[in-house]
C-alpha cells in the first residue's frame, strides 16, 4: 500500500529539489558560466578591495539603520487603530517597489540640493546641507528598505496572538513589560533576518551609491563588477568579485542565523488582535509623532515623483502604454513563478529539516546577493549553445525575477509555514491531508497573508526590474522600465516623468491587488 | 517524397515575391519611435525595396558573447570607445564605402566602421540661472562658485570621454584637476540619464553631456536656455559608428544600408532624430538650429588604439584624484 | 482478543525514555494515567505514529504497524488543542474524517451533517469553530472521529479546558460512540474521576514505564506502590 505521507515528502523534496537546482544555476552556475569563458579567475586589486570595505560599512550602517527604525515605527502601528491605517501601511510600502532611478530622483527632489529640505533651511536663513557622502547612501537604503523592515516587522506583531496581550494585560503588564516580555522575544527571532536580507539588498547596490555617495569613494563591488565588465573587458575579475559577493552574503548568513532564535510564538486561534498596553497619553502622542514622521520620510518623496509625473502622463506616447502591458504580464507570470517555487523549497527545507534544510534556505537567499549583469551574461553564456536565449526573453525574465525575489518570498512565507506546521501538521497528517489537499484545504488558507504579500511583493518588483532583459531582448518589445529608460536618454524628461508615475502606480496597483487579496479574510 | 519537400520549401524561400530582410544590431534607443530607428527603417526600406529588422540591446556585449553565432547583416550604434573591442572580435568585414564624404572633425581612416553621427563632450547648463559660464577648462578649475554632476568613467562612455579629454589637455597635472573637480561635483553617476535627469531638476549647475544637447530642447520644446559652454582647449570628439559583419547573410544588402547611412537622405535627417551632428554632410548643409549652436574650434580624440594605451593608467590617475 | 498491542517499545528523546510491553482487547475502554511529564502523551503518540519508538513494535491485528504512517493506521486522535482548523467552517472540519480532499458526494454531505446532528450541533455546519463555544468545538472534533470510522480512538486530554460538567458530558458521548462502533478507546486522563466513569482499564505511566492494564476497579480497590504514589 502506498503511504500518502511518505509520497508528499518525497514530493516536497523533488520539487524543492527543482527550484534548488535552478537557483543553483542562477547563482553559481551563471557565475561559473562567466568564469569558465574568461579562463578562470582573476586576482582582485586594491581599489577592488577597497569597494568591499565601502561595501560592508555602506550595508551594515543601512541594515542597522534600517531595523533600528522600524521597530519604533512598527511598534506604534501595530498598537494603534486609527482611520486610514491599512492605506498608510500599503503606501508606506511603496518606497521599495520604486525602480531605484525613480526613487533617487524622488529622494533628491526632498534632500537634494534644490530640494524641499534646502528650500526650508535658505528660508530660515539656514547653510544648506549637502546630502551626498555617505550619509546620503546610507538615507537612501533606508527610504528604500524602511518599509521593507517595517512590514516584517509588522507581521511579527501581528503575529503574536491576542490572546498573550491579553495575559499581558491580566497581568498589569507596563508598556515596557509587554515589550521586554512579548516583543523583545519577537523582534530577537524577526530582526536579525531583517537586517540580513536588507545587508543583502544593499550589498548590491550599485547606481544608488554611487549617485548618492557623490562619487569614486561610494564604489560598491557590484559597481566593481559592472567596470570589470564593461571597461576592463575581465570576465574572470568579474566573475572573482562576484564570488566575493557571495563570500560575504554566506558570512552575514551564518552570523545571522547564529543571532537568530527559532520562534516559540505561534498558534492560537485567529482572532482580530486586540490591544490592552495602549498607555496613556504621553504614549499615544510619542505614537503619533512616530508614525507621521514614519509617514513623512517615506511619503513626500513619493509626492514629489506624484506631482513631477502627473501633468504628463496623459501625453504618454502608445509605446509606453504596451510597454506596461508587458511588464504586467511579465510581472504576473513571475510572481505565479515565484510562489510556486518559494512554496515547493519551503515545504523542502522543512521536510529536510535540521543543517540540510538551513542550507537549503540559505540557497533560497542567496540570489540576493547574486549580481544581476553577472546572472545575465551567465545565464546567456549557459542558454546560447542550447538556443538562442532571445526567443525567449520574457520567459527568462520571469525566472529570473522569480529567483531574485524568492528570497523575500521565502524569508515571508517559510517561518507562517514552520507554524502551520506545528499547530495544525499532527491534525493534518492524522486526518491524511497529504500533497495537494493539504497545500489546497490548510497550507494556502492558512498562509492566505504572506503568500498575498509576497505576491505583491514579486510583482511589484518584477515589473519595476530592468535585470537580464537588456542582454536578452530584441523581439519581444521593451518593458516599462526599458521605455523609462529609453525617454530619458532621449532627452525626454516629462515623458520620463510621466512612465515612471505609471510605473508607480502599476508596481502599487499590482502590490495593492495581491495584498488586500492576502489580507481578505486571512485564515478566519 | 522527400523531393517534392525540399522542393516546395526551396520555392517558399526563394521566392521573388519575398522581399530580402536586412538585419541589424542596434542599441536599445533604436527600438523606441522617438529614436532614429523608425526614420532610417523608413528611409532605407524605400531604396532597397527590402525589409530592414533593428535587432536591439546592448550591442558590444552582444557581438562578444554571441561571436561567430550571431545572426544579422549589419551593426549600427557603437560607440567610439568600443569599436577597438568590436573588431577584435574579428566578425566584422569591411564596409567597401568611399570615405571621403565624411566631413567630421578627425582624420577617419577605417575600412570597417563608418561614424553615421557625432558630437563633443561639453558641460551644459542653464543660461538663465548661469549668465557666465566658463570659457575654457582652466577657467573652470577656478570657479569654485560652480557645482557639477557627471558620468563615472567606469561604466559610461561619456565619463570615459571626459577622463581622456582631461588626460590630453591636462597630462601629468591630471591628478590636480581631478582633486580641483572633486571638490565641486555634486556627483558622479553611473549613466548619462541619472546625470541629466538631476541637472534638470537643479541638482548641479553643470552636467557633463554633449554640445547638441541644446539643440533637443530648442527644438522639441522650443526652449533656448539650455547651452554648452565651449572651451578654448577644445572638446573631445565622439562618434557613433555602423559596420557590416562578416557572416552577413545578405552582405551586398548590409553595404548597401551603409551607403544609405552615407546617403544626404539619412545625413539630413539624423541630426533631429538622434540630436548629433551629421557625420557626411557640410556644416552649412545641418539644419539652421544645429549649425547656429556654438561649435568648438579644436576638436581632441584618441584614436581606439591610444585610448586604449591611455586608460588604464588614465583610471588610476582619476581615482587618485577623486579620492584623495 | 488482543488487537492492539505493544511488543518491547521503546521510545527515547533526549534523557526521556519510556517503555511498554502489553496488550488490549478490542473494545476495551483504557484510561491512561499518571504524573504531568510522566510519558502519557507519549504513549499516545506512539500508537498514532507521531513519535518514533527505538525498539519494539506496534502491533494491529498481529500487524506491524510501527512504521505506518499516522494517517494509515487505524486510529483516530484528538489532541489537547489545535483539534479543528480555523480557517474552515464546522462542516467541513468535519467533513475531513470523510475525504480529506473535500469533495463530497449529496451521500457524503448527508453523512456529514448526520454527525453533526449526533453530536447535537443541527445547524452549526456554516460557523467557523471561532464562533463556537469550548464544549461545542469538542463535540465538533467528535463528530469527525465518528466519522473517521477508525477502531481505535486516542484522546490526549482534549476535553482538559472544559468545566466538570462539560467534560462528564463529553465522555459519555465519548463512550457512546466506542459502544456503536465498537472502536477500542486510550484516553489520558487527568482525573481518576473521569477514568472511573468510563474506562474498563487503567494504565499507570510513571518512572518511564507505561504498565499494562488493569481492570480499574480492581486497582483503584488495591492500588500498587506506584499508583499510591501518583495518588499520593
Amino acid at each position: 500500500m502506498s503511504d500518502p505521507a511518505r509520497q508528499a515528502r518525497a514530493l516536497a523534496l523533488l520539487f524543492g529539489g527543482l527550484v534548488a537546482v535552478w537557483l543553483v544555476m542562477l547563482n553559481f552556475g551563471a557565475l561559473g558560466a562567466v568564469a569558465f569563458r574568461a579562463e578562470g579567475l582573476t586576482a582582485l586589486r586594491n581599489s577592488d578591495w577597497a569597494a568591499v570595505r565601502f561595501t560592508l560599512l555602506q550595508a551594515t550602517l543601512s541594515a542597522g539603520l534600517s531595523v533600528a527604525l522600524a521597530i519604533p515605527i512598527a511598534r506604534a502601528l501595530a498598537r494603534r487603530q486609527f482611520f486610514g491605517r491599512g492605506l498608510l501601511i500599503t503606501l508606506m510600502g511603496a518606497p521599495f517597489i520604486l525602480p531605484t532611478l525613480v526613487a533617487v530622483l524622488g529622494l533628491l527632489a526632498v534632500f537634494g540640493r534644490s530640494g524641499l529640505v534646502n528650500q526650508v533651511f535658505d528660508m530660515l536663513g539656514l547653510s544648506r546641507f549637502n546630502i551626498f557622502g555617505l550619509h546620503g547612501v546610507v538615507l537612501a537604503h533606508v527610504f528604500y528598505n524602511l518599509p521593507l523592515a517595517t512590514r516584517i516587522l509588522l507581521q511579527g506583531w501581528a503575529g503574536i496572538p491576542s490572546e498573550r496581550f491579553r495575559l499581558a494585560a491580566v497581568l498589569g503588564f507596563s508598556p515596557r513589560d509587554t515589550f521586554r516580555q512579548l516583543e523583545a522575544p519577537m523582534l530577537r527571532d524577526l530582526a536579525p533576518g531583517a537586517f540580513l536580507v536588507i545587508f543583502l539588498i544593499c550589498l548590491t547596490s550599485f547606481s544608488v551609491a554611487l549617485t548618492m555617495g557623490g562619487g569614486p569613494r561610494a564604489t560598491t563591488v557590484e559597481l566593481a563588477i559592472f567596470q570589470a565588465f564593461r571597461f576592463d573587458f575581465d570576465m574572470g575579475r568579474a566573475a572573482m568579485l562576484a564570488l566575493v559577493q557571495f563570500g560575504l552574503c554566506a558570512v552575514a548568513g551564518v552570523i545571522a542565523w547564529r543571532v537568530a532564535l527559532p520562534s516559540s510564538l505561534g498558534g492560537g486561534l485567529d482572532r482580530p488582535v486586540q490591544r490592552f498596553d495602549l498607555g496613556g497619553r504621553g504614549l499615544r502622542l510619542r505614537d503619533a509623532a512616530l508614525i507621521m514622521a514614519g509617514a513623512a520620510f517615506l511619503l513626500v518623496p513619493l509626492a514629489m515623483v506624484v506631482l513631477r509625473g502627473a501633468p504628463h502622463v496623459a501625453a504618454l506616447p502608445p509605446e509606453v502604454w504596451q510597454a506596461t502591458g508587458r511588464s504586467l504580464i511579465v510581472a504576473l507570470g513571475a510572481t505565479a513563478a515565484t510562489i510556486a517555487m518559494t512554496l515547493a523549497l519551503a515545504h523542502a527545507v522543512l521536510a529536510l529539516g535540521g543543517k540540510r534544510g538551513a542550507g537549503l534556505e540559505w540557497l533560497g537567499l542567496a540570489a540576493l546577493a547574486a549580481s544581476p549583469l553577472v546572472i545575465g551574461t551567465g545565464l546567456f553564456l549557459l542558454i546560447r549553445p542550447l538556443a538562442n536565449p532571445r526567443d525567449f526573453a520574457l520567459l527568462v525574465t520571469m525566472l529570473v525575477n522569480a529567483g531574485m525575489a524568492m528570497p523575500f518570498a521565502l524569508r515571508l512565507i517559510l517561518p507562517d509555514l514552520r507554524a502551520e506546521l506545528t499547530t495544525q501538521g499532527r491534525l493534518a497528517t492524522a486526518l491524511g491531508l497529504h500533497g495537494w489537499a493539504r497545500l489546497r484545504i490548510v497550507t494556502l488558507p492558512r498562509l492566505r497573508r504572506p503568500l498575498g504579500f509576497a505576491a505583491g511583493l514579486t510583482a511589484a518588483l518584477s515589473m519595476g526590474d530592468l535585470g537580464v532583459i537588456m542582454l536578452f531582448a530584441e523581439r519581444e518589445g521593451a518593458t516599462l522600465p526599458m521605455q523609462l529608460y529609453r525617454l530619458m536618454n532621449a532627452y525626454r524628461q516629462d515623458d520620463a516623468a510621466g512612465a515612471a508615475l505609471v510605473l508607480l502606480g502599476a508596481s502599487l496597483a499590482l502590490f495593492v491587488v495581491f495584498e488586500r487579496w492576502g489580507r481578505g479574510r486571512a485564515g478566519t | 517524397m522527400r523531393i517534392p519537400v525540399f522542393a516546395a520549401v526551396a520555392a517558399l524561400t526563394v521566392t521573388p515575391l519575398q522581399a530580402e530582410t536586412l538585419v541589424v544590431l542596434a542599441p536599445d534607443y533604436f527600438g523606441s519611435s522617438w529614436g532614429p530607428g523608425p526614420a532610417i527603417k523608413d528611409g532605407f526600406e524605400a531604396r532597397c525595396d527590402c525589409t530592414l529588422e533593428f535587432r536591439t540591446g546592448d550591442v558590444l556585449p552582444r557581438l562578444m558573447l554571441d561571436g561567430s553565432r550571431l545572426e544579422a547583416d549589419a551593426v549600427i550604434g557603437l560607440n567610439t570607445d568600443m569599436t577597438l573591442r568590436a573588431r577584435e572580435t574579428g566578425l566584422f568585414a569591411h564596409h567597401a564605402q568611399d570615405l571621403s564624404v565624411l566631413t567630421v572633425p578627425v582624420a577617419w581612416e577605417d575600412d570597417t566602421f563608418i561614424p553615421f553621427n557625432w558630437g563633443f563632450t561639453a558641460w551644459v547648463y542653464n543660461n538663465t540661472l548661469l549668465d557666465d559660464a566658463p570659457s575654457s577648462f582652466a577657467e573652470l578649475l577656478e570657479r569654485e562658485d560652480l557645482n557639477l554632476v557627471w558620468q563615472d568613467p567606469r561604466s559610461s562612455g561619456s565619463g570615459l570621454a571626459l577622463m581622456l579629454w582631461v588626460d590630453q589637455v591636462f597630462g601629468e597635472d591630471a591628478e590636480a584637476v581631478w582633486r580641483n573637480l572633486a571638490a565641486r561635483t555634486v556627483t558622479v553617476t553611473a549613466g548619462w540619464s541619472e546625470s541629466y535627469g538631476m541637472f534638470t531638476s537643479g541638482e548641479a549647475n553643470m552636467v557633463l553631456s554633449y554640445t547638441t544637447s541644446p539643440a533637443y530642447h530648442i527644438v522639441a520644446e522650443e526652449d533656448d536656455s539650455i547651452s554648452a559652454a565651449i572651451f578654448d582647449e577644445g572638446h573631445y570628439f565622439m562618434a557613433e559608428v555602423a559596420g557590416v559583419l562578416a557572416n552577413a547573410s545578405n552582405p551586398d544588402l548590409a553595404r548597401d544600408f551603409m551607403a544609405y547611412i552615407l546617403s544626404e537622405e539619412f545625413q539630413s535627417m539624423i541630426a533631429f532624430v538622434n540630436w548629433s551632428y551629421p557625420s557626411a554632410l557640410l556644416r552649412e548643409d545641418w539644419p539652421a538650429e544645429m549649425r547656429d549652436l556654438p561649435f568648438p574650434d579644436t576638436a581632441i580624440f584618441l584614436d581606439e588604439v591610444e585610448a586604449e594605451a591611455r586608460r588604464s593608467a588614465a583610471l588610476d590617475v582619476w581615482l587618485e584624484g577623486m579620492t584623495r | 482478543m488482543d488487537v492492539l498491542a505493544l511488543e518491547h517499545v521503546t521510545s527515547t528523546q533526549g534523557d526521556f525514555a519510556l517503555a511498554a510491553h502489553w496488550a488490549i482487547p478490542e473494545g476495551a475502554l483504557v484510561a491512561v494515567v499518571g504524573p504531568s511529564g510522566a510519558g502519557k502523551s507519549t504513549l499516545l503518540g506512539a500508537v498514532a505514529g507521531f513519535v518514533a519508538i527505538n525498539a519494539g513494535r506496534v502491533l494491529w491485528q498481529g500487524r506491524d504497524i510501527s512504521r505506518t504512517s499516522p494517517s494509515l493506521r487505524p486510529v483516530s486522535i484528538l489532541f489537547q488543542d489545535n483539534n479543528l482548523f480555523p480557517h474552515l467552517t464546522v462542516f467541513e472540519n468535519v467533513a475531513l474524517g470523510l475525504r480529506p480532499s473535500l469533495r463530497l458526494t449529496v451521500a457524503e454531505r448527508q453523512r456529514v451533517e448526520g454527525a453533526l446532528a449526533r453530536v447535537g450541533l443541527v445547524g452549526l455546519g456554516p460557523r467557523k469553530p471561532a464562533q463556537l463555544s469550548g464544549g461545542q468545538q469538542s463535540r465538533v472534533a467528535l463528530a469527525r472521529v465518528l466519522l473517521q470510522r477508525k477502531p481505535v480512538m486516542l484522546l490526549d486530554e482534549p476535553f482538559a479546558a472544559l468545566g466538570p460538567a462539560l467534560r462528564k458530558e463529553m465522555l459519555a458521548l465519548v463512550a457512546e460512540i466506542c459502544r456503536e462502533t465498537r472502536a477500542t478507546l486510550l484516553m489520558v486522563s487527568h482525573e481518576l474521576r473521569d477514568a472511573e466513569t468510563i474506562a474498563d482499564q487503567l494504565v499507570l505511566v510513571s518512572d518511564g514505564v507505561a504498565h499494562a492494564p488493569a481492570p480499574t476497579q480492581q486497582v483503584l480497590a488495591d492500588p500498587s506502590a506506584a499508583l499510591r504514589n501518583y495518588l499520593g
